[in-house]
């Protein structure tokens, strides 16, 4: 019995190890989990991409659950998600607020005119304050934000079909089950 | 000539890369850009996970190292700037977690193993004396026996 204790012990790490290994392919391991989550969304008030003189604030996107993607000319990433944006999640039928941030204007408006503007609306955040506010550290993110202005899901990275189906979709039946 | 200057090239090169990578903040005296640097090696980027937010180069670093001079240009402690960010980045910014109920296993683990591991330990040791009690000559004492 002695005998095999090392053998035992071999296979209680391989089996550790290989958790590990299973553990980090399921996680993105750049992935912070936003402590925002099921709390107000930060207050903010920003102007308008292109249109300075018009401000959009936290309070005047109340009322109606939203979209808030944070995208960028210089994101790579963000180029590959905007396909998703132009289809799948407008189809979703959810306003769809852009965040730009960290952004040059013109760049921004050359980048959108080029692929596409999915957006309702875009805000713009070029020194990246509110963005701080937001728990943002990378483009593109998605927050998902209810009529009461709650971030209730936040994906940190781009939205893909899967993510729709398995995050996005049941994120919004539980925001359908609660409204009346 | 020109081979030592190619040399001293080479060696100034990171030294450049760093002179770019941090942008001086303007400190009002030394004691507090001591104090700056000190707080800015506890907390971790949140984007480049394994650097600290004063080495990391990443745009969101330098945003929250902005963020860390103008809160203490403000007269925060460093126990507010730091919960200002866990507050939006969870403590993952922390480099040292709290010790709370949910890091009791970072923080007492390793003390747990090494306490299961002396106790295998004593067990075996005490088997074996009372294996052999009366066995007190060594089998073999060239001390070359594996």
């Amino acid at each position: 019995m002695s005998r095999l204790l090392p053998l035992f012990g071999f296979l209680v790490l391989v089996g550790l190890f290989g958790f590990g290994i299973w553990w980090n392919t399921q996680h993105d391991q750049h992935e912070i989990a936003s402590p925002l989550i099921d709390k107000p969304a930060p207050a903010f008030a920003l102007p308008v991409l292109g249109d300075a003189g018009t401000t959009v604030t936290k309070a005047s996107l109340l009322g109606k659950p939203y979209f808030l993607n944070v995208f960028a000319s210089w994101c790579i990433e963000c180029v590959h998600e905007h396909p998703m944006l132009m289809t799948d999640v407008k189809q979703l039928g959810l306003p769809l607020v852009g965040f730009n941030y960290k952004d040059d204007p013109q760049a921004a408006t050359a980048w959108l005119a080029e692929h596409g503007n999915p957006f309702d609306v875009i805000v713009a955040d070029r020194e990246g304050r509110s963005g701080i506010d937001f728990g943002v550290y990378a483009a593109p993110e998605t927050f998902l934000i209810d009529a009461k202005g709650v971030i209730r899901y936040k994906r940190i990275g781009p939205i893909t079909p899967e993510v729709i189906d398995k995050e996005i979709r049941p994120a919004l039946a539980a925001l359908a089950k609660e409204a009346p | 000539m020109r081979r030592w200057l190619l040399a001293l090239g080479w060696l100034l090169l990171p030294a450049l890369c760093v002179a770019q990578a941090i942008q001086p903040l303007p400190f009002r005296n030394h004691a507090e850009e001591v104090r700056f640097q000190h707080l800015s090696a506890e907390l971790r980027c949140p984007m480049c996970q394994n650097e600290t937010l004063a080495d990391s180069n990443a745009p969101i670093a330098h945003d929250l190292r902005r963020q860390v001079f103008e809160m203490m240009q403000a007269g925060k402690s460093d126990d507010e700037i730091k919960a200002f960010l866990v507050d939006r980045y969870s403590q993952f910014v922390l480099y040292k977690p709290p010790v709370e109920p949910s890091t009791w296993l970072l923080w007492f683990g390793p003390l747990v193993l090494l306490a299961i591991g002396g106790i295998v330990v004593a067990v075996q040791v005490r088997r074996r004396a009372r294996q052999s009690p009366a066995d007190t000559t060594p089998i073999n004492d060239t001390g070359d026996d594996w």
